[in-house]
């Protein structure tokens, strides 16, 4: 495939392989924040590829992963209400809430349907005036300007039957997370491309300068992560902490203009609570007050569930970087993608579920 | 705190959920929970594709096969000779030369007869063109919402050929793994066309009868393990299935895996892995190592078989699994999915 495929070249990703053997003498922890990133490094098998030196930890980069229990049992309540159709993300519909998930709501009898954009849900309201129409709007920077644009369109448009049940969560603070805590291990980042591409990457380069880590913007294809790693062991092992953007191709350091915009309209920074790691200040965004008509926990008055998330399981410590899947007693035994009993084994992009889809087998590098 | 305190796992569902339709690993739970203690006999515990009754010194194929498609056409065929093919396919991957087949409609009131003839003139020809016959049939109708236009099921009967025993738990270590063509058509096709994807050189369905390429491997030899055509659940389903009931280790080599350029490209923008993705014109045959070479010359000079290759091999190691050797030279593992295959949403 043009554009895609030189970014799959065997003979690139051996040679940046090399250049880190190369380069490296002594033994450093890297951490890729996205979910897509960590799918692509399993995919791939790039730890096999990299020295022993290099130790790569999965991020909270998955925004199925880390969407709180009480949102999915939100979501479970009001799609189940009569007349209405509730619009999501495909991989929300298999999230355990606290009793059920979406598609057993759909097999209930409740109008569940598979969306690729927030649009087709605007486009569903539209064709159903009679209808309450729910777009689940989750998901990090990357899936916030669409979804602003559409509750913004509804706005100008008055539809008065399209609302969006908003749990967005924001990529700085739980990096910010991570490195505040005492007990550590990351040594370096790769930034996530995809939110950077919306964001641009100037909010990295104060935490790569306060918190003297160095970081590079990655892409998703393993050519890019392999040079992301490449990049960072030489800052490592010049002593250098800077940011660097490995996936110019798609970022830009102030990131998209219009998107801000249309962000800073609809959305206002909140405190979200994190599926497996627990609140975080200011790390997510809900519906401003003028939009408070599409906000499909008010309009339904669904806000006031709440559910007692369990104490944190070792999900949190894999989110961060301290331990690795197939540290848990409960991997591929008692947890397993058909019965998830944490975030991370939930959505493919979760750490677990990357390990348990790819990992597994003899000869599996670490999995083995 | 003691032990996990994780969200706590949710048992087994209590009603039918669309994935126990996606030939994963939730329709493998609906086998083993329901249907196979209901019905116990040593012919379905087989689970092949297809039963082989023995009577009167003749081996018979049987086999059955319901078609529920959205959109009825699309390009490559439609509901109708994707019925006719898929069941002559279930025939002729136990190693069957069709003999006749049966046809029921559930119709949906107020489908028109313009589509209902084209669908039925469609069989005919797909019925022609695998050498077989429509010899019965049935028609019941359902109030208007209460289905999608059209249901078709399908049974067939065959003759299974001298000499031949095929089955899905007969793979073996050092046995090649041939596959007849690219993957993933048939899914894309759809999938493309119900999201109403605009793509440079449009997805045709793979749809296709097998029983002509089957013959020209069986020309070859008739020792072959087992055959599969790869359908819903795609190639990474069908040879999970092989890989758990021969108790053996499939390990595929990712470039000898044929797929074209238009579904790669359907298969990123839909963020789904061709693996998964369904067909109905290819098929797997699991054979002995001596024998993979000319089986693969042979389908090549068939139109049904033009890209066959040896994708992979049967291994003793890691019984049950498959996995994959990537243009990396890294291995991952190519798993069962659970339910449908998700667009990821990022």
């Amino acid at each position: 495939m043009k554009y895609l495929d030189e970014y799959r070249d065997a003979g690139i990703a051996h040679a940046l392989a090399a250049r880190v053997r190369q380069r490296v003498t002594r033994p450093w922890v890297l951490m890729e924040i996205c979910g897509g990133q960590t799918h692509t490094i399993m995919r791939y098998g790039l730890p096999d590829l990299l020295p022993p030196e290099i130790e790569l930890v999965h991020g909270p980069g998955c925004p199925v992963c880390v969407a709180p229990l009480e949102i999915v049992d939100r979501a479970i309540e009001i799609a189940g209400r009569p007349g209405v159709i509730f619009v999501s993300y495909g991989d929300m519909l298999r999230v355990p809430g606290s009793r059920s998930d979406l598609f057993r709501v759909k097999a209930a009898g409740g109008d569940v349907r598979i969306a690729y954009s927030p649009m087709e849900a605007l486009k569903i309201a539209r064709q159903n005036p009679e209808r309450q129409v729910v777009f689940f709007g989750i998901g990090f920077e990357t899936t916030a300007p669409a979804n602003a644009m559409a509750v913004w369109q509804a706005k100008r448009e008055g539809l008065a039957n399209f609302s969006m049940l908003v749990s967005h969560v924001l990529v700085p603070p739980a990096i910010r997370l991570i490195l505040a805590s005492p007990s550590n291990r990351v040594q370096g980042f790769i930034a996530p491309g995809h939110v950077c591409s919306v964001m641009g990457f100037r909010e990295y380069e104060a935490l790569s300068a306060e918190f003297r880590v160095p970081m590079v913007v990655g892409g998703f294809e393993p050519v890019d992560l392999l040079e992301s790693v490449a990049m960072l062991v030489d800052q490592l092992e010049d002593g250098r902490a800077e940011l660097e953007n490995q996936y110019s191709r798609s970022v830009t350091r102030a990131g998209s203009a219009t998107a801000h915009r249309m962000m800073e309209e609809v959305f206002e920074v909140t405190d979200r609570q994190w599926r497996g790691i627990g609140p975080i200040a200011a790390s997510g965004y809900r519906l401003r007050n003028a939009y408070a008509a599409f906000d499909a926990e008010r309009v339904f008055g669904a806000g006031d569930i709440c559910v007692e998330e369990p104490p944190e399981c070792i999900a949190a410590l894999v989110m961060q970087g301290l331990k690795k899947p197939l540290d848990c007693p409960a991997f591929g035994t008692r947890c397993t993608p058909d019965r998830p009993l944490g975030a991370p084994m939930v959505s493919s992009e979760g750490a677990c579920a990357a390990y348990y889809a790819y990992r597994r087998h003899t000869g599996g590098g670490e999995a083995a | 705190m003691t032990g996990f305190t994780c969200p706590v796992p949710i048992a087994t569902t209590d009603s039918v959920l669309l994935g126990h339709g996606s030939g994963g690993r939730l329709s493998a739970e609906l086998l083993r929970d329901i249907f196979l203690p209901a019905f116990a006999n040593p012919l379905l515990a087989r689970l092949e594709d297809q039963a082989v009754l023995e009577f009167a010194g003749a081996r018979l194929a049987f086999t059955t096969d319901s078609f529920v498609v959205k959109p009825l056409f699309f390009r490559g065929g439609d509901i109708g000779s994707l019925a006719v093919h898929g069941t002559v396919n279930d025939l002729a991957m136990g190693g069957a030369r069709p003999l006749a087949l049966s046809a029921a409609f559930i119709l949906e009131e107020g489908f028109t007869m313009a589509d209902l003839r084209r669908i039925a003139d469609s069989m005919a020809r797909a019925a022609e063109r695998a050498g077989v016959s429509i010899v019965t049939g049935d028609t019941k109708v359902v109030e208007r919402d209460c289905g999608d236009g059209v249901y078709i099921n399908t049974t067939g009967i065959g003759v299974v050929a001298e000499g031949v025993n095929l089955s899905a738990a007969h793979a073996r270590p050092g046995d090649a793994v041939i596959l007849s063509g690219a993957i993933g058509d048939h899914g894309a096709a759809i999938l493309t066309e119900r999201e109403g994807l605009e793509l440079e050189g449009a997805i045709q369905s793979d749809s296709a009868p097998l029983n002509g390429l089957v013959d020209a491997i069986f020309a070859v030899t008739r020792e072959v393990r087992a055959m599969r055509d790869p359908t819903r659940g795609g190639l990474a389903s069908t040879l999970n299935e092989i890989a758990a009931q021969s108790r053996v280790g499939i390990t595929l080599t990712e470039q000898a895996i044929p797929v074209h350029e238009g579904v790669r490209g359907a298969c990123e923008v839909l963020g789904l892995d061709p693996l998964y993705v369904a067909n109905e014109g290819k098929l797997v045959a699991i054979v002995p190592a001596e024998w993979a070479e000319e089986i693969v010359c042979a389908m090549r000079r068939h139109p049904l078989g033009a890209e066959a290759a040896v994708i992979g091999t049967v291994t003793a190691r890691d019984p049950g699994l498959v996995t994959m050797r990537s243009a990396f030279g890294t291995t991952r593992i190519v798993d069962m999915l659970a339910g449908d295959q998700l667009p990821r949403i990022c």
